[in-house]
């Protein structure tokens, strides 16, 4: 049987220096290049070994949970009038997001090229969760780096991280958030390049990363075709999924790529909303600029300092995006949009109420979008909602926010 | 083609005529401020700085650790950007046409003021060389060629994995001298291995004839010494930064030229106490 190679392998782009037009790339201090290298070999050989895939599905399918459903929500269908809208259930899986798919081929892979160290950076906490999971189930030592910020924002998810034997390192500098947890993890591995690998969480970074964690990735779209087809017969008329980094959205989108007549809506965080100042919505009102490696949409002021961002979503708090999100935008074929706190909000609480499905605050962001999306749209269309992760580890948050003691 | 010698060139043919190292010194711009810096900057010359590397500051410096990491805080605070680290150096230049000026910095500052533009206004300031901490030169297509357009040397970090093939590459396109990373690590970092970083040098020497400095991780005269016996230049940075950071700002270019001269002395010593020098 000819060996299925991991999706996106086949996929023009990036180039062979990581580069989606004028996206991506390697912007990183000379001691990390030769690491980067040695990565992208390494991924290239997994790519073209059955052993490696027949590993990486059996531990999707048995120890994440795949594949995850896709679920018609028929009664948000009704309240919202027009299309169809159907989840797919990434907060089913294993840790409780799609964040966990991605981290279990890299630690494979890490594991194959001999390293005995992970680290990662988190902002919701959610791909530090992930991240450790995989290594305690692989025996391997992890530290997680993560805004001093998201540490107090997403207790819960710290004290998993411990539980699961990670050592979870606050960090002080900048805007105390996603960013500079990046930031930290970068030096770590400049320090600890021989032994350790970096877990990257999104499709973000210096090459490979963004093209490795969207292949990764890809099994949320693959699945998603399936079963539309399965269920309805047909492709969808679009695809809604919220954008911080991007891996959830490049991960359900990429698939489609080259199925013109499904719609790609990437949804942003508008925080307190564009007009503000104060979002997370580099597409929807920043510029191209370089930031952790890759040249991307950024958030930056007038001399090119990077900006701190805002969101409810802690996972969505992050000045960059994905680079080839960046390009997916610039060649028209995603349309990037966006939701602020409080719309995410509403459609928490909608979701949570009409399907008994307590979304993430990240998922929220899409579901807002979604439902106007779909009220626009004919009841003989479909739309597909990336429910990229559960909202357990958010109900402080608005607890908090709606004046509720827990 | 020939062309004048730059300030670079001119500095190190001279220093090796002596048969001594260059000692660079590295001070973040506006940290605590651009008046403060430019004192320090013929501060650091008093002492005998060879070569000066001004930072200029970035919100997310991913290769420097805490102390310069620090000091980028404290000089954004002060309102330092792009176009006033330029300021900063024509002022220098009113009263030093000699010594050479290197920027230290990241790329996206460079990349909103526009590749041209900064090219053409740092060389009017009067630098003479650039380092892009995040622009290893596979991605130095937009950079690269406003800085030579503009006479300004593109200079390279080597590191310790950097392989002998990427390295004779880098030296290729190198300009000026080339930075040998002394160390896996960030700015600052402790952990510096004479030993190895010796055994490197003589690879990155055999593949360039451009001066070779070595930094990151050097604090005090024993190590620049012992780096000034094998290298063309020592970089001290973090330390001078921690001077700065600590320091009261009446007494500060006094404490620095101290400190540089004291740099300055132990590697004029050294090389003769080991025999290397003529």
């Amino acid at each position: 049987m000819p060996m299925p190679r991991l999706e996106g392998a086949g996929s023009p782009l990036p180039d062979a220096r990581g580069h989606f037009g004028p996206y991506g790339g390697r912007f990183v201090p000379e001691t990390l290049v030769a690491a980067l290298e040695a990565l992208t070999e390494a991924y290239h050989e997994v790519g073209r070994d059955p052993e490696f895939r027949r590993r990486l599905d059996a531990d999707l399918a048995h120890y994440v949970g795949r594949p995850s459903p896709l679920y018609l929500a028929e009664r948000l269908t009704h309240e919202v009038g027009g299309a169809r809208i159907y989840l797919k259930r990434e907060d089913l899986n294993h840790t409780g997001a799609h964040k966990v798919n991605n981290t279990v081929g890299q630690i494979l892979l890490a594991q194959r090229m001999g390293k005995r160290r992970i680290i990662a950076e988190t902002g919701a906490g959610q791909h530090g969760v992930a991240t450790a999971t995989v290594a305690a189930r692989l025996g391997l030592a992890c530290v997680v780096y993560m805004g001093a910020e998201d540490v107090k924002r997403q207790a819960p998810n710290v004290y998993r991280m411990k539980l699961l034997g990670a050592e979870v390192r606050p960090v002080e500098s900048g805007s105390r958030t996603l960013k500079d947890a990046m930031n930290e993890a970068m030096r770590d591995w400049v320090t600890h390049v021989d032994d350790t690998f970096y877990v990257i969480g999104s499709v973000a970074g210096p090459h490979p990363y963004p093209m490795m964690v969207r292949d990764f990735q890809c099994i949320i779209g693959r699945e998603t075709r399936e079963q539309m087809l399965a269920q309805e017969g047909r492709l969808p008329d679009a695809l809604v999924a919220c954008v911080g980094g991007g891996s959830n959205a490049m991960g359900l989108f990429h698939p489609f790529l080259d199925d013109p007549e499904v719609a790609l809506y990437g949804v942003e965080a508008a925080g307190h909303g564009l007009a503000s100042g104060q979002h997370s919505a580099p597409l929807s009102a920043g510029r191209p600029g370089v930031l952790h490696g890759s040249r991307t949409y950024l958030l930056d002021d007038a001399d090119g300092q990077i900006q701190e961002a805002h969101s409810i979503s802690a996972g969505l708090d992050y000045p960059g995006v994905g680079p080839e999100h960046s390009w997916l935008k610039d060649s028209g074929r995603a349309h990037y949009v966006y939701a602020t706190d409080e719309e995410a909000l509403a459609a928490f609480h909608r979701l949570t109420r009409t399907e008994g499905i307590i979304p993430a605050l990240e998922s929220a962001h899409a579901l807002a979008y979604a439902e106007r999306l779909a009220a626009r749209m004919a009841p003989a269309q479909t739309l597909v909602v990336n429910l990229s992760g559960r909202g357990d580890k958010d109900i402080f948050t608005i607890a908090a926010r709606e004046g509720i003691a827990l | 083609m020939s062309q004048a010698p730059s300030r670079i060139e001119r500095r190190f043919r001279a220093l090796h005529e002596q048969s001594r190292a260059a000692l660079v010194t590295y001070v973040m711009a506006g940290d605590p401020d651009a008046d403060t810096t430019l004192d320090l900057l013929h501060a650091l010359v008093a002492g005998g700085a060879d070569i000066l590397e001004l930072g200029v500051p970035f919100s997310d410096p991913v290769a420097d650790g805490v102390a310069i990491q620090l000091a980028a805080g404290r000089a954004l605070r002060s309102g330092m950007n792009l176009p006033g680290v330029l300021d900063l150096v024509r002022r220098f230049r009113e009263r030093n046409g000699e010594t050479p000026i290197v920027l230290m910095g990241y790329l996206n500052p460079i990349e909103r003021m526009g590749y041209g533009a900064f090219a053409a206004a740092a060389s009017a300031a009067g630098v003479d060389g650039v380092l892009t901490v995040d622009l290893p030169p596979e991605e130095g297509e937009g950079l690269l060629p406003a800085l030579r357009e503009a006479r300004l040397a593109p200079i390279f970090l080597v590191a310790p994995t950097t392989t002998d093939r990427r390295m004779a590459w880098i030296c290729e396109q190198a300009q000026g001298f080339v930075y040998y990373v002394s160390l896996k690590g960030v700015t600052g970092a402790a952990s510096l291995d004479l030993e190895a970083v010796g055994e490197r040098l003589a690879v990155v020497r055999a593949l360039t004839s451009l001066p070779v400095g070595v930094g990151f991780g050097i604090t005090g005269p024993e190590q620049a010494a012992a780096v000034a016996a094998v290298a063309d230049a020592v970089v001290v940075g973090s330390a001078l930064v921690k001077t700065i950071a600590g320091g009261n700002p009446g007494t500060l270019p006094e404490q620095i030229t101290a400190q540089v001269s004291a740099l300055r002395v132990a590697m004029d010593e050294a090389p003769r106490a080991r025999g290397i020098a003529p």
